[in-house]
């Protein structure tokens, strides 16, 4: 017998045997992610599996040029070889096309697989060792032993090359590619990720997230529905996860683009979300984390950490701390190839600490209590919410009116001098333009956040319908908060209960303001400014260009740091992480505020009360830090009509108040401040004359 | 009333991160029994939002209680039941992971006190522990001293920590909060009533789900109509905060104000007085001199 005819029926037995091996091991593993929690299954989801890996998948993957011209290569030839080589060596399908066909797919793969390769070399820490260093080696071998399998049927190369010798070769080199391509693929391999992750495209539990779309809200808990005798709130083990959470671990290509995002293992935190993720895998699929070739949790040994699908993973598998350490800043999520959702589960896992166990680290559990008995973190008396605005007469809900264009949420920075500074900023900008607004007053709450970050999904529900009922009395368009938290609560997380509006962050609001002309900034100050974009306003609501074009249109060209926009660096101050406070090697807002000194600003313009706090909590020298609001403020130019329209607007308002306000809040130009100065005394006189 | 308060040997220790490590020693072998603690528990309320709570005190009696191995561990509110409010308290203590509340079913307007001490001569509990005083309401502060007196037991006011209770031997040691930190061992028969200090460790978090299984068990109780007939005609105004003393700073040296920061307040003028009549005078020359009268 001679090796041409030898090697058709022998790959004729392999593939056969490693197909149904390779069915045998997917049946397996789809056994394991249905350990998990129902979900809706999304079937028509699996017909966009194509179009959401070449668009939405891409979209991520693209970022970074190298690896995604790579992968297209390498995965486009595997995918086309595979068809061909099943086709002709499985099915019996032959032709001269389809010899020339698998040549140039797997000549294709080769390509791609030598670029692999080159990556390889001296891979960057994020990327992980172990298995998928050997990775390009598989790669290498299945695609040169197709091509060179070809060779001869395409006639390129006359038959019987090689001989014998060739053969063997070519089989060992088949049956090792086959080995780690196809039953890697369904048994836990390094390519298990195309079969997962083509699956998790499908299923995914956020379908909203492809097409352009966004999904960021957290899902709730139906606390009423719940049966506490049997069921239980949030996830203790793997196996409470819902299946196409499972699922979404194994899809993970362990690329680590997550940990080069996350500002907790920046900090020296312990939290690695790649480990984390595959962490969730050791859990779901039972074993220890020795296998992991990533980098560790900072500051926590690995490899003696077990795990199963009923065993608990806090304290375990996972140290709590790695639970607590999260920002809930969603860069991991934004960066994650796979859209793999790390913060859903990781406030899942906070959700049985806190309502279960009621072991909220740090502050957590005070801050929790205080939330219950005054409806703001910090404790303070509910009646003292208005306090900051004691000379601002501020039209109050259900006080002096009941309806009003817009509904100005205050937030919890009410109680904080820092942030009353961009409050007081923001009312004096909504006067200027004219805006019909009001504010809920003493009856407002805290929007939830925090307990909701921290897993207490009870106490979020209740602060977010108390705020429900209490909106729903009065009448108004529109929402706008100086809060991004705030925001993203009112916007993407009160329609579960409810509360639909139109929510805008002061910064989109005044952008409009500002491009209808009913506010003018004055563009004559060069100021040296670079601006930081909070989690919850940009990868969360995808607000990166309000902020921006009210920047501009004062005249400031931006020094971008550069992670900006959806690469931006958290300050530190989401997900309550200020509060069960982790300790690290660094603060992550000195890390922001290096990052902000790097463009040598002397500015940083925020626009979050969080962000304010934790980058001001920075130790001198700094550049200053400013709500944008704060600068506009500064940059007001009032003219003479919009001056007198709100002097006989408030003839209502205690005068010597009006006049108390009108010069400390507005911080005019020299030549607008003239304008006040006649015009006050102007309203003096006609004070004296009533 | 007092009088059978620190019945055996005192000590006073200034050094209390000792006895914070000394490990509780639980002896209930010999009989098979193990120590019976009960925790009453009231409502309390914060005070600023003056919403309802978890009283700060009673709270702490239970993390008490919870701390103490091998013993068996009741937790009692008396008043009215199936009210919403009481009702959010009682799973807010159920949230630290108490199975089961019993509520002595009380009417508002009757005397607790009576249902209590029936409730109790019943029961037989080796300790009982409750807050110093409520948080609102009269706020007297009298219901543990009342207690103890009525069931013939000891009271130890403002303990912090139950280091060891020994059914067999009928004594427990207890840990009672002193000024300024200082802590002192006390030696207390079996059984007794204690109130519980704002120093005794923290309470728990209480946990949403624990508090959904715990079971809140009404039982029914005796209600006698309340002695005191005059507190439903009483106006119930907020408290006016007490003037403080102007303080005349003696000290001259940075180590004369450390001393006087943190010595123990001498009392030195103090007497003791046994003619009731003299008594009652001196009493009446101190509220006269303080001008409270």
């Amino acid at each position: 017998m001679f090796a041409d005819d030898f090697l058709p029926s022998v790959l004729f037995v392999l593939l056969l045997v490693s197909v149904l091996l390779t069915l045998v091991g997917a049946g397996r593993r789809v056994r394991l992610w249905r350990q998990g929690q129902a979900s809706t299954v999304h079937w028509a989801g699996l017909l966009s599996i194509p179009r959401r890996y070449l668009v939405d998948l891409h979209h991520v993957v693209a970022s970074d040029k190298y690896i995604s011209n790579t992968h297209v290569a390498t995965a486009g030839g595997f995918v086309l070889t595979t068809i061909l080589v099943l086709s002709i060596y499985l099915f019996g399908i032959s032709g001269p096309v389809l010899n020339y066909a698998l040549l140039a797919s797997s000549a294709l793969m080769f390509i791609g697989a030598v670029f692999v390769f080159l990556r390889r070399r001296n891979p960057p820490p994020n990327l992980s060792k172990g298995p998928w260093s050997r990775l390009p080696y598989s790669l290498l071998t299945y695609a040169s032993s197709f091509f060179i399998l070809s060779l001869p049927a395409t006639g390129l190369l006359p038959t019987n090359t090689g001989g014998w010798l060739l053969a063997v070769v070519l089989l060992i080199g088949i049956t090792w590619g086959v080995g780690e391509m196809y039953l890697g693929m369904a048994w836990g391999g390094p390519m298990k990720h195309a079969f997962a992750g083509a699956l998790h495209l499908g299923f995914h539990r956020r379908q909203e997230r492809f097409g352009g779309g966004r999904s960021t809200g957290l899902k709730s808990i139906n606390l009423e529905s719940i049966h506490l005798e049997t069921g239980k709130l949030g996830v203790e083990k793997p196996e409470d996860f819902k299946w196409n959470q499972l699922l979404s671990f194994d899809a993970c290509v362990e690329c680590g683009r997550c940990e080069k995002a996350c500002p907790a293992f920046a900090a020296g935190q312990p939290l690695n979300p790649k480990k984390l993720i595959q962490d969730m895998v050791v859990g779901m699929a039972g074993g220890s984390d020795a296998q992991f070739a990533g980098s560790p949790y900072p500051g926590v040994q690995a490899g003696t950490h077990k795990g199963g699908a009923i065993i608990p993973i806090v304290n375990v598998l996972v140290p709590s701390e790695t639970v607590w350490s999260c920002t809930t800043c969603r860069a991991c999520v934004q960066e994650c190839p796979m859209m793999i959702e790390h913060v859903d589960a990781i406030v899942d896992m906070r959700r049985f600490e806190t309502l279960e166990k009621g072991q909220t680290p740090g502050k957590g559990a005070e801050l929790l209590e205080n939330l219950k008995t005054t409806d703001n973190p910090n404790g303070y008396a509910p009646n003292s919410r208005m306090n900051w605005a004691a000379d601002q007469n501020l039209p109050i809900f259900g006080q002096q009116v009941e309806q009003a264009d817009v509904l100005l949420w205050i937030g919890d920075a009410a109680f904080d001098m820092r942030n009353q500074r961009t409050l007081r900023a923001m009312v004096s900008l909504l006067r200027a333009a004219n805006v019909d607004f009001a504010v809920l007053g003493d009856s407002e709450c805290d929007s939830g956040d925090p307990a909701r970050r921290l897993g207490d999904e009870a106490t979020f529900q209740r602060l977010a319908k108390t705020n429900i009922a209490t909106m729903a009395q009065y009448k108004f368009k529109h929402i706008v908060t100086a809060d991004p938290h705030a925001f993203h609560c009112l916007k993407n997380e009160y329609g579960d209960f409810g509360g639909n509006y139109d929510v805008y962050h002061h910064t989109g609001f005044f952008a409009e303001l500002v491009k209808s002309q009913k506010l003018s900034l004055s563009t004559d100050k060069a100021l040296s400014l670079t601006y930081h974009d909070p989690c919850y306003l940009g990868r969360y609501n995808g607000e990166y260009d309000a902020p921006r074009y009210l920047l501009e249109a004062m005249g400031i060209s931006i020094k971008e740091m550069e992670r900006s926009k959806t690469k931006a660096r958290c300050c530190g101050g989401g997900g309550g992480a200020p509060i069960t406070d982790i300790p690290g090697t660094q603060r992550i807002p000195d890390m922001r505020m290096e990052d902000a000194k790097a463009t040598k600003a002397d500015i940083i313009a925020v626009g979050c009360p969080q962000c304010s706090l934790m980058l001001e909590g920075v130790v001198e020298p700094r550049p200053q830090v400013k709500d944008i609001a704060e600068l506009m403020l500064d940059a007001l130019v009032l003219d003479t009509q919009t001056l007198d329209a709100q002097i006989l607007g408030k003839q209502v308002l205690e005068e010597e108040t009006a006049v108390d306000t009108k010069l400390s809040a507005v911080n005019l130009e020299p030549t607008a401040a003239k304008v006040v100065n006649v015009k006050v005394s102007h309203k003096i006189t006609s004070t004296a004359d009533v | 009333m007092r009088k059978q308060t620190h019945s055996a040997s005192t000590e006073i220790n200034k050094n209390t991160e000792g006895l914070h490590n000394n490990v509780v020693k639980m002896v209930n072998t010999a009989s098979k029994e193990s120590v019976n603690v009960t925790v009453l528990v009231s409502v309390g309320e914060h005070p600023l939002s003056k919403r309802p709570r978890r009283a700060e005190q009673d709270a702490r009696a239970i993390e008490i209680g919870l701390n103490l191995p091998g013993t068996q561990l009741h937790v009692m509110h008396a008043g009215a039941a199936d009210n919403v409010q009481t009702n959010t308290v009682l799973k807010d203590y159920l949230g630290m992971g108490l199975p089961e509340i019993q509520v002595l079913n009380i009417p508002q307007e009757a005397d607790n006190l009576t249902a209590l001490t029936s409730n109790f001569t019943d029961s037989n509990p080796d300790i009982i522990l409750t807050g110093i005083r409520a948080e609102n309401g009269e706020s007297s502060g009298m219901l543990p001293y009342v207690l103890s007196e009525q069931l013939g037991m000891a009271l130890v006011p403002s303990i912090t920590e139950i280091l060891s209770v020994d059914k067999k031997a009928g004594f427990a040691e207890l840990l009672q909060a002193l000024p300024r930190g200082q802590r002192r061992k006390v030696r207390v028969k079996l059984p007794f009533v204690a109130t519980v200090d704002m120093a005794a460790k923290a309470p728990r978090q209480s946990a949403f789900g624990a508090a959904m299984r715990g079971k809140i068990t009404v039982v029914d109780a005796i209600a006698t109509a309340t002695t005191n007939n005059a507190n439903t005609e009483w106006k119930i105004t907020p408290a006016q905060p007490r003037p403080k003393r102007l303080k005349v700073v003696k000290a001259k040296t940075a180590a004369d104000r450390f001393k006087a920061a943190t010595a123990k307040a001498q009392g030195g003028a103090g007497k003791v007085i046994y003619n009731n009549q003299e008594a009652a005078d001196a009493i009446l020359k101190m509220l006269t001199d303080e001008k409270v009268l």
